[in-house]
C-alpha cells in the first residue's frame, strides 16, 4: 500500500518497520514530527519520549543501544551541537543494538538561528551519514541505517533538510519486523571510555573508517544515471530533486545517498571522460571538497551560493545560463509579513512591561524570541537555548552592578529545563545577582506544542511527575522567587522593578498558558469605544488584532481578536470593552 | 501528464496546511505522483506561509519556481499580491478577499496597499470572494480553508465525489459537518461580474 507521507513521518515509519525499541528526542523544527509520529505507534512496541534536551536524548539512545535495543534520536541541526559530546565518544564505543541519529538541517533558516551544515559532524566524529532525497528514501534509508549500524558497530546519521522533512511524497508501507533486544554483556574495554581503553578503540575506529569507505563504493544508495552526456552532476538530497527538474536528461548524474564517507573510486569513475563535473549541494562545499581531496576537478561554489535554499531555476541559470519563466510583477512596494506573537500570547504582557521599563533583555529561543520584533523591540540578544541566563551573567560580570539593575533574562519553561538550570546555578554559585524571568506558558510553544517536564504529561499524553520550577530554583540557591500573571501588567511591572533593584538573584515566574492550548478558552472579542482618545498605548502591545485605520482611529479586528483582554488592562481611559 | 503546480498562500494560523493536505489526498486518489511541500515552525506564528502541491506522472522538486504555478489559492489579499510572480502566464488565481494587517502596517512603518484586487483583475484570470462570510454561513470562520478548496475544486476536472471523500478523510470528525457545508458553499460559488 502506498501512502502520502511527510519525510519526517517516513523516517518514523522506517524506524518502526526496522523494529526500533526506543526513541528519545528533544523537539526542533524541522525534525519534530519524526518523534511525534513515533508516539502514534503502540507503546508496547516502542518506548518514545521527549527528553529535556538533545544531550540527554542522545545519551539515552547510546545506553539503549549498548543494552541491545534498536534506538533512535532526532533533532534539528543545532540540536546536534548539544548532542555532540556523547556522539563523538559513541563513535568509539559503537553499538550492540543499532543506533540512529537523525538530524534535520534548515537551509534558508525557515525556523532557525543559523544555517550550519551537519555533514561536517559525520566527518569529524567518523560516523557514516545517509542522505535521503524524498519520503520513500527517508523510510528506506532509515531502515537500512539500523542494519548498517549493527553491521559496522557504529551509530549512523540520517541527514534531512527542511524540504525533505516537510514535503509529503508517496511511500510504500510495509510490516514491522520485530527486533528482539540483543543480549547484554559487560564489556569494559568497549564500553568504558577512559584513556587506556579509548586508545585501543581509536584503532578500531580507524579500521572501521577504512571498511566504511570500501562499503561506500558499492552502497546501493549512491547511484549513477548515465544519460550519455558530457556534463556530469554530483548531487545529494533535495538538491538532486531540483537538479533533475532543472536539467532533466541533459546531464549525467551521480546521486550521493551516503554523504559520508564519500565513494572515491565511484566519483573518479563517474568523472572519467566528462568535459565538466559540477557539484550541486546546498550550504557548504562538503561533497565538492571531498572530490577535490580525491584529485577530481569539479565546479561547485564558484557558480553556486553557500546561502539559503536552491531552486530548479537557480540551477538552470547557474549551469546553462537559462532565464527563469516569465512572470507578472507587483507594481506596488508591499510590506513584509514577519511572524509575530499570536493574539492572546502571554509573552506580550512581559515584553510590554520590559520595554516600558527600558531594560536590557538577554533573550533566549522560543516564541518569545519574537519579543525582538517591532513594536515590542524589547530583546537585546539571542544566542542559543539556555544562553539568556549565562550570557546575562557574563554581561553583569563585566559591566557591574548598575548595569545589572537594568538587566533581565527571559527564558521559556521548556528552554529552562533544556539548559537554563545549569546557567542559573552558575549565577547563584558565583555570587551573581541577576533577575531571571521564566516564561511559563505550560508548553513547548515554538515547535508546535510538545509536552515537557514542567507540563506533567508525557509525549503520549499520560500523566506523570511534574517538575516544580519553584523547588528547582530554590534548590539551585535562589531565595527570591515570585510567581506573577504577565497579563496583570501593573503587578508584573511592580515586581520586575523591585527585583532588578535587589542585590541577590531573583527568579520571576511569569505564569499564563499559551493562548493556542485547547484548555485555554478566551471568549468573545474586544472593541474600542467612543471613549478612545487615540493615545495609542494599546498599539505598543504589537497585537496583530489592533491597528490604526485610515482616519487615525484605533480598530480591533474581530477575526483576529480572541478576547484575551490584555489591551483592556493597558488602556488608560477605559476605552476598550469586552463584547460577547 | 506533465506536472501541474498549485500554490497555497496565506497567513500563519489560517489553515493553509489542512487545505494542502486535502489537495494532496485528492491527487493521490486520482493516481498521480505527488509532492506536497509545507512550512512548519516559526512562520506559522502569523507570518506569510506558502505550501506547494505538485502532481503529474513524475514529480521531482517539491517547490514551485517563479512563473510556474498553474493555480494560486490565496487566503489573504496581500499574500495573493506577494505570490503574483509565481503565477504562470495564463494561470489562475483564487483570492479570499480578506485583509489581515502585517506587523509593519500595524506599527505604522508601512501602508497596506489599496486596490490589490482591482490591479490583479486587470492582469490575470482572477476569482475573488469573501470566503470568510461563506465559512461563517457554514457554521465556523475556521472553515474558510475548506470553502476555498471548494471554489478551487470547481475549476478542476477532478470529480466532485473525489473531493468530498478527501475532505472526509482529512478533516477531524467533529468538524466534518461544518466543513462539508463550507466545501459545498465554495463549490457552488458563482462570481457576479
Ligand atoms: C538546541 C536546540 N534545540 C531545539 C531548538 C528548537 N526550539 C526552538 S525554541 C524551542 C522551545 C521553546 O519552548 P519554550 O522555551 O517553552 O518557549 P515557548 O516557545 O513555549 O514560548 C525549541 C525546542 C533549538 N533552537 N535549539
Amino acid at each position: 500500500m502506498k501512502k502520502l507521507l511527510l519525510g519526517n513521518a517516513a523516517v518514523a515509519r522506517g524506524a518502526y518497520e526496522a523494529g526500533v525499541n526506543f526513541v528519545s528526542s528533544y523537539p526542533g523544527t524541522p525534525s519534530t514530527e519524526i518523534t511525534e509520529q513515533m508516539a502514534e505507534y503502540p507503546k508496547e512496541e516502542v518506548f518514545v519520549e521527549w527528553a529535556p534536551n538533545e544531550k540527554v536524548a542522545a545519551e539515552a539512545v547510546v545506553g539503549a543501544a549498548i543494552a541491545g535495543g534498536r534506538a533512535m534520536s532526532c533533532c534539528k541541526h543545532v540540536g546536534l551541537n548539544v548532542m555532540a559530546d556523547p556522539i563523538f565518544t559513541d563513535s568509539y564505543i559503537g553499538v550492540n543494538g543499532g543506533a540512529v541519529f537523525c538530524v534535520a538541517d534548515d537551509p534558508g533558516m525557515h525556523s532557525s538561528q543559523n544555517e550550519q551544515d551537519s555533514r561536517h559532524y559525520a566527518k569529524a566524529a567518523k560516523i557514516p551519514m545517509l542522505e535521503p532525497a524524498d519520503s520513500s528514501e527517508c523510510k528506506e534509508f532509515t531502515k537500512a541505517a539500523f542494519d548498517l549500524s549493527e553491521k559496522f558497530d557504529v551509530p549512523v546519521f540520517i541527514r534531512l533538510s527542511t524540504r525533505i522533512s516537510h514535503s509529503q511524497s508517496l511511500v510504500e508501507i510495509c510490516d514491522r519486523v520485530e527486533h528482539t533486544v540483543k543480549p547484554y554483556e559487560k564489556n569494559i574495554p568497549k564500553n568504558v571510555m577512559m584513556p587506556a581503553m579509548a586508545i585501543k578503540r581509536h584503532v578500531v575506529v580507524e579500521e572501521r573508517e577504512r571498511q566504511l569507505r570500501e562499503y561506500a563504493e558499492s552502497c546501493p544508495f549512491n547511484k549513477v544515471e548515465d544519460n550519455g552526456r558530457k556534463i556530469g552532476v554530483i548531487t545529494a538530497g533535495i538538491s538532486y530533486q531540483y537538479a533533475k527538474e532543472a536539467l532533466g536528461d541533459r546531464v549525467n548524474y551521480l546521486k550521493i545517498g551516503m554523504a559520508y564517507p564519500l565513494p572515491e573510486k565511484l566519483i573518479k569513475k563517474f568523472s572519467e571522460g566528462l568535459e565538466k563535473v559540477i557539484v550541486i549541494e546546498e550550504l557548504d562545499p562538503f561533497i565538492e571538497e571531498g572530490c577535490r581531496a580525491f584529485g577530481v576537478k569539479v565546479t561547485g561554489k564558484e557558480i553556486f551560493t553557500m546561502l539559503g535554499e536552491y531552486t530548479p531555476a537557480l540551477i538552470k541559470k547557474a549551469i546553462f545560463n537559462e532565464a527563469a519563466a516569465e512572470s507578472e510583477l507587483p507594481e506596488k512596494e508591499i510590506p513584509a509579513r514577519p511572524p509575530a506573537l499570536c493574539p492572546g500570547c502571554p509573552h506580550r504582557g512581559v515584553f510590554y512591561v520590559l520595554k516600558k521599563l527600558g531594560l536590557t533583555v538577554s533573550g533566549d529561543i522560543g516564541c518569545y524570541t519574537l519579543g525582538a520584533i517591532a513594536p515590542l523591540s524589547s530583546v537585546d540578544s539571542v544566542i542559543c537555548m539556555g544562553a539568556s541566563i549565562s550570557a546575562a551573567h557574563g554581561m553583569a560580570a563585566v559591566r557591574g552592578k548598575e548595569f545589572n539593575k537594568k538587566l533581565v533574562s527571559v527564558i521559556g519553561d521548556s528552554t529552562f529545563m533544556h539548559s537554563g538550570m545549569t546557567a542559573l546555578v552558575d549565577i547563584t554559585y558565583n555570587k551573581g545577582s541577576n533577575t531571571v524571568i521564566i516564561l511559563d506558558n505550560s508548553i513547548t510553544g515554538m515547535t508546535g506544542h510538545q509536552d515537557n517536564p514542567t507540563t506533567g504529561k508525557t509525549i503520549r499524553g499520560e500523566a506523570t511527575k511534574q517538575a516544580d520550577l519553584i523547588k528547582i530554583c530554590e534548590g539551585l540557591g535562589v531565595d527570591r522567587i515570585a510567581v506573577v500573571d504577565p497579563f496583570d501588567v501593573k503587578k508584573f511591572e511592580q515586581v520586575v522593578k523591585e527585583e532588578v533593584e535587589k542585590d541577590e538573584v531573583s527568579v520571576i515566574i511569569a505564569q499564563r498558558p499559551c493562548a493556542l492550548l485547547k484548555s485555554v478558552k478566551y471568549k468573545g472579542h474586544c472593541e474600542i469605544s467612543e471613549k478612545c482618545r487615540k493615545c495609542k498605548m494599546c498599539m505598543k502591545l504589537g497585537c496583530p488584532a489592533i491597528s490604526v485605520d485610515e482616519s487615525g482611529c484605533v480598530r480591533i479586528d474581530r477575526t483576529q481578536c480572541n478576547g484575551c483582554e490584555l489591551c483592556i488592562g493597558v488602556c488608560p481611559f477605559g476605552a476598550i470593552e469586552k463584547k460577547e | 501528464m506533465s506536472v501541474k503546480n498549485i500554490m497555497i498562500v496565506g497567513v500563519g494560523g489560517q489553515g493553509t496546511l489542512l487545505a494542502s493536505r486535502i489537495l494532496g489526498n485528492v491527487v493521490i486518489r486520482s493516481g498521480y505522483d505527488v509532492k506536497v511541500s509545507e512550512i512548519h515552525g516559526m512562520s506559522q506564528r502569523g507570518g506569510s506561509v506558502v505550501t506547494y502541491v505538485k502532481y503529474g506522472d513524475k514529480v521531482n522538486s517539491p517547490i514551485i519556481d517563479k512563473g510556474e504555478a498553474d493555480i494560486i489559492l490565496a487566503f489573504e489579499r496581500l499574500e495573493a499580491y506577494r505570490a503574483l510572480p509565481w503565477l504562470k502566464k495564463g494561470g489562475k488565481m483564487i483570492v479570499n478577499d480578506q485583509k489581515i494587517n502585517p506587523m509593519p502596517v500595524i506599527t505604522g512603518a508601512m501602508k497596506y496597499p489599496e486596490g490589490i484586487i482591482e490591479e490583479l483583475k486587470g492582469k490575470i484570470d482572477l476569482t475573488a470572494l469573501d470566503a470568510l462570510a461563506l465559512a461563517e454561513k457554514a457554521g465556523s470562520v475556521k472553515a474558510v480553508n475548506v470553502t476555498l478548496i471548494g471554489v478551487m475544486a470547481k475549476s478542476t476536472e477532478i470529480p466532485y465525489e473525489v473531493w468530498v471523500d478527501a475532505v472526509k478523510e482529512t478533516v477531524p470528525a467533529k468538524a466534518l459537518e461544518v466543513n462539508l457545508k463550507a466545501f459545498d458553499l465554495g463549490y457552488n460559488f458563482q462570481e457576479v461580474c
